[in-house]
């Protein structure tokens, strides 16, 4: 019966392939999806890593002559854009997408095409952005593009800033949307909110920080483009345009966006460490609601970016005190963690130490971003070095980390195969050791009074040691990513099975085959307890050790009895075309704005073409 | 056909965790984004409304029974907006057609007239270079005329699918109603503009 697919005839016709680089253009399952985000991302991390690379080499040594003053500004601008945009967000938005189904044990996203959409637009945006270096120049005003600097600073740069920021927060949006309606509705039967994974949870955070950032940040982008392109007044001082305005907007959305790059990492920690420990997470509700108390919080303390902008001792002191409390959810996170850790039967793998060290270095830079709280010593601290020591504890030292053990965790449920152990810690510890040589010294520099953004400095200011010490940190850390794609090259070659659950896993990602079959879950799974697969696979003696319950046994649901067999009667959603062409049309507007007024109908019309075919292609409950 | 294949090919508005279906679920988040998209809008016009260099004030240049007019049809739009999803819920398809049209029709109108609105205030002196007060109003204003265009093509869009009978089905109504969620939207977001840009009193 639904194995018999009648062919689908007429313009409108759906892509059916399951193999060959067409089935990746036209795919919509989100594992793909979330692979491509992952590769992307990763793409953009080394370019963006190569960026921070030429600043080391530039700041080595004092009157350094790597990089002229204007390509400086443009590669610690395009540094800062990258990183945060292009890497870290989608980062934690693949692996979102690859694993927040398998988590809730749905089969699919609620809108796999929006979500297609999603992907390709975050990709045309980069590129968007990243085809400014050909046509004139990249944004070189900072990834925070003060106003007014950023509506004066000639040729095209800062509009190509605002209208690809504009186009990456599109599919930011699209994606946001999708994923609370998929964990708010898609989840199995019995996974209730309080039995979803910590990982699910902070994804819903986010994307709920998501929904109410983005529109936000898009409003004070529209206002920098009508007044770079259309000669608007919004931010033009002379014209009584207020430059704290842009400020406002622009830290209104970026501190949410602080959380919306940690919160991810922090799921992904706090999925990693009772696995690793042997242990259910300590304080599960505790962990759950720090992290939803983040996500209010996180909207009253975004003037702290602002204390050197002279808002008055009123308004500082309201938002130094909203600072330091917002350190109290953090704090419970942590205190979770090691909670978790604690009396657990530890196993000191790969992913383990990434996130161990993620809590170690998130402790440092929490610490420091407490310290900004504190007005006077933050006004000594402004543009300094020691903000770019702190945000880079927090986002390097933080996000990534986190986002490298999820990597390193997931690895052989996404591909079927194990990453080596060893070049793994080779990874972590040279990792480790290359990040705080790099930022730790940032601290000192920043107290020693070393400034911001400056492509340069003098010699006899006592700041070359140090300096020297952070580029060498910086190829350090260079050096361990080469490690990484070697270790999976390696890998890859040797293909060491890793079988279902290699971890002794406990969430329902871990009960399903590896790599997934395209339908996730042959049946789909009925959730009786937090941790399900764990109960699943053991249950406690009367002492409380955990005891392996086997197939068949007291809980046992005999979950792969009828794999081979299964699904198929599963009918997915079909491919299509049609995600990638509406999505071409948002950067053809965005060359429409700045160079030919013209194209800006043309990228309308096949943003319209692509949305119309969209609705009216056969879907996947029609053709049977 | 196995119970799990009968599961697998339910539609998808049985399925759901919480009986919402996905759809209209997803449109209430996005008019959610929305509502902090026009807030900053609207903040950015009340710090500037009285920011006007040489050019024109705002109670100079407003024409309040005039926008009162234009203001009362895209109200009514959402009147018929109402009556084209309950002739869609009985069945109704010409009914659905002739409401569908009025509610464009009328969104129309109102574009038309935030067009000559703003012919006629370039013409007294006020453009989105005058002051930040014409950068602030005009922006603002432009994006919410830009969305109620964007809902006038989802309404025709409705119009063209009904004819060809892709609305016939059990899913129809919802497909109206979700276009009827964007609409009335639009339509509050205007309430909200038209008080305080219009009708609250600058110095």
């Amino acid at each position: 019966m639904a194995t018999v697919v009648a062919p689908r005839r007429g313009i409108f016709a759906r892509p059916t392939g399951a193999t060959g680089w067409l089935s990746w253009v036209t795919t919509v399952d989100h594992k793909r999806i979330g692979i491509m985000y992952c590769v992307t991302a990763f793409a953009f991390f080394i370019i963006g890593g190569l960026e921070a690379l030429l600043i080391r080499a530039q700041l080595a040594q004092p009157n350094g002559e790597v990089l002229s003053a204007e390509a400086y500004n443009q590669f610690f601008t395009m540094h800062g854009i990258t990183m945060i945009f292009l890497v870290v967000m989608p980062m934690g938005v693949g692996l979102m997408n690859y694993l927040i189904p398998l988590m809730i044990g749905a089969r699919d996203v609620a809108f796999p095409r929006l979500n297609a959409f999603s992907y390709w637009v975050f990709l045309l945006g980069g590129l968007f952005i990243y085809s400014s270096f050909f046509l004139g120049g990249a944004p070189d005003g900072g990834w925070f593009g003060y106003a007014p600097l950023s509506t004066q600073l000639p040729g095209d740069g800062m509009t190509f800033y605002s209208l690809g920021l504009q186009i990456l927060g599109v599919a930011s949006l699209a994606g946001a949307v999708n994923f609370i309606i998929t964990i708010i509705n898609m989840r199995a039967p019995g996974m209730t909110l309080m039995r979803m994974p910590v990982f699910v949870w902070m994804s819903l955070v986010t994307t709920f920080l998501l929904l109410f950032a983005m529109p936000v940040i898009a409003v004070a982008l529209f206002q920098l483009m009508f007044d770079r392109v259309y000669e608007a007044n919004f931010f033009r001082p002379s014209a009584g345009g207020d430059p704290l305005l842009w400020q406002h907007l622009f830290w209104l959305f970026g501190h949410p966006e602080v959380y919306i790059m940690i919160l991810p990492a922090m799921g992904i920690v706090s999925d990693v460490l009772p696995t690793f420990a042997r242990k259910p997470i300590f304080g599960y509700a505790a962990i759950v609601f720090a992290g939803i108390a983040i996500g209010f919080m996180g909207w009253g303390v975004w003037a702290h970016h602002m204390f050197a902008a002279g808002l008055g001792p009123v308004a500082n002191s309201a938002f130094a005190l909203s600072t330091m409390f917002i350190a109290v959810p953090t704090g419970v996170k942590i205190f979770n963690w090691i909670g978790t850790l604690w009396g657990g039967a530890i196993r000191i793998t790969t992913p383990f130490l990434f996130a161990v060290g993620f809590v170690a270095m998130f402790i440092i830079g929490g610490l420091s971003g407490v310290s900004h709280s504190i007005v006077p010593h933050d006004q000594q601290q402004t543009d300094t070095y020691y903000i770019v020591a702190h945000f880079h504890y927090v986002l390097f030292g933080g996000a990534i980390f986190g986002l490298v053990a999820g990597f390193y965790y997931w690895w052989p449920k996404v591909f079927g195969y194990l990453l080596s152990e060893a070049l793994g810690k080779l990874h972590f510890w040279l990792m480790f050791i290359g990040f705080n040589l790099a930022f730790a010294p940032m601290h000192i520099l920043g107290l020693q009074g070393m400034p911001r953004r400056y492509y340069t400095y003098p010699d006899g200011m006592g700041w070359n040691f140090w300096n020297l010490i952070s580029t060498l940190g910086g190829f350090v850390i260079a050096l361990s990513f080469v490690v990484f794609i070697v270790n999976v090259i390696r890998s890859h070659k040797k293909r060491e099975e890793a079988g279902d659950d290699p971890w002794d896993g406990r969430t329902l990602e871990w009960s399903i085959p590896s790599p997934p079959p395209e339908y996730n879950f042959a049946r789909v799974p009925v959730v009786q307890a937090r941790d399900d697969w764990w109960h699943k696979k053991y249950v406690e003696t009367p002492e409380g050790e955990p005891t392996r319950v086997f197939a068949g046994g007291a809980n046992g649901d005999d979950a792969h009895g009828s794999e081979e067999d299964a699904g198929h009667g599963i009918h997915m959603p079909d491919p299509s075309y049609f995600p990638l062409v509406a999505s071409f049309g948002l950067p053809i507007m965005g060359y429409g704005v700045i160079f030919q007024p013209v194209l800006i109908g043309v990228g309308a019309l096949i943003l319209m073409l692509g949305l119309f075919g969209w609705v009216l292609e056969p879907s996947a409950e029609e053709a049977h | 056909m196995s119970a799990q294949e009968a599961a697998a090919h339910a539609p998808a508005e049985h399925q759901t965790s919480t009986g919402l279906d996905n759809v209209k679920l997803a449109m209430w988040a996005f008019l959610g984004s929305e509502c902090l998209f026009f807030g900053s809008l609207i903040s950015t016009y009340l710090l500037y409304r009285n920011r006007v260099l040489d050019g024109p004030r705002p109670h100079e240049i407003y024409d309040i029974p005039y926008t009162s007019v234009s203001s009362f049809v895209l109200l009514m739009s959402s009147v018929t907006m109402v009556l084209a999803l309950a002739a869609i819920q009985r069945g109704d398809h010409r009914g659905l057609r002739i409401w569908l049209l009025a509610t464009a029709m009328l969104g129309t109108v109102f574009i038309g007239g935030q067009v000559y609105e703003f012919t006629a205030f370039v013409e007294e002196g006020l453009k989105l270079s005058t002051s930040t007060f014409g950068s602030a109003f005009f922006v603002m204003t432009g994006f919410h005329g830009a969305h109620v265009t964007v809902g006038i093509f989802m309404l025709l869009s409705l119009v063209g699918m009904s004819m060809f009978g892709r609305l016939s089905d059990a899913d129809g109504p919802r497909k109206v109603e979700l276009i009827g969620l964007y609409w009335h939207f639009v339509d509050i977001v205007w309430i909200v503009i038209f008080t305080v840009v219009y009708l609250i009193p600058t110095n």
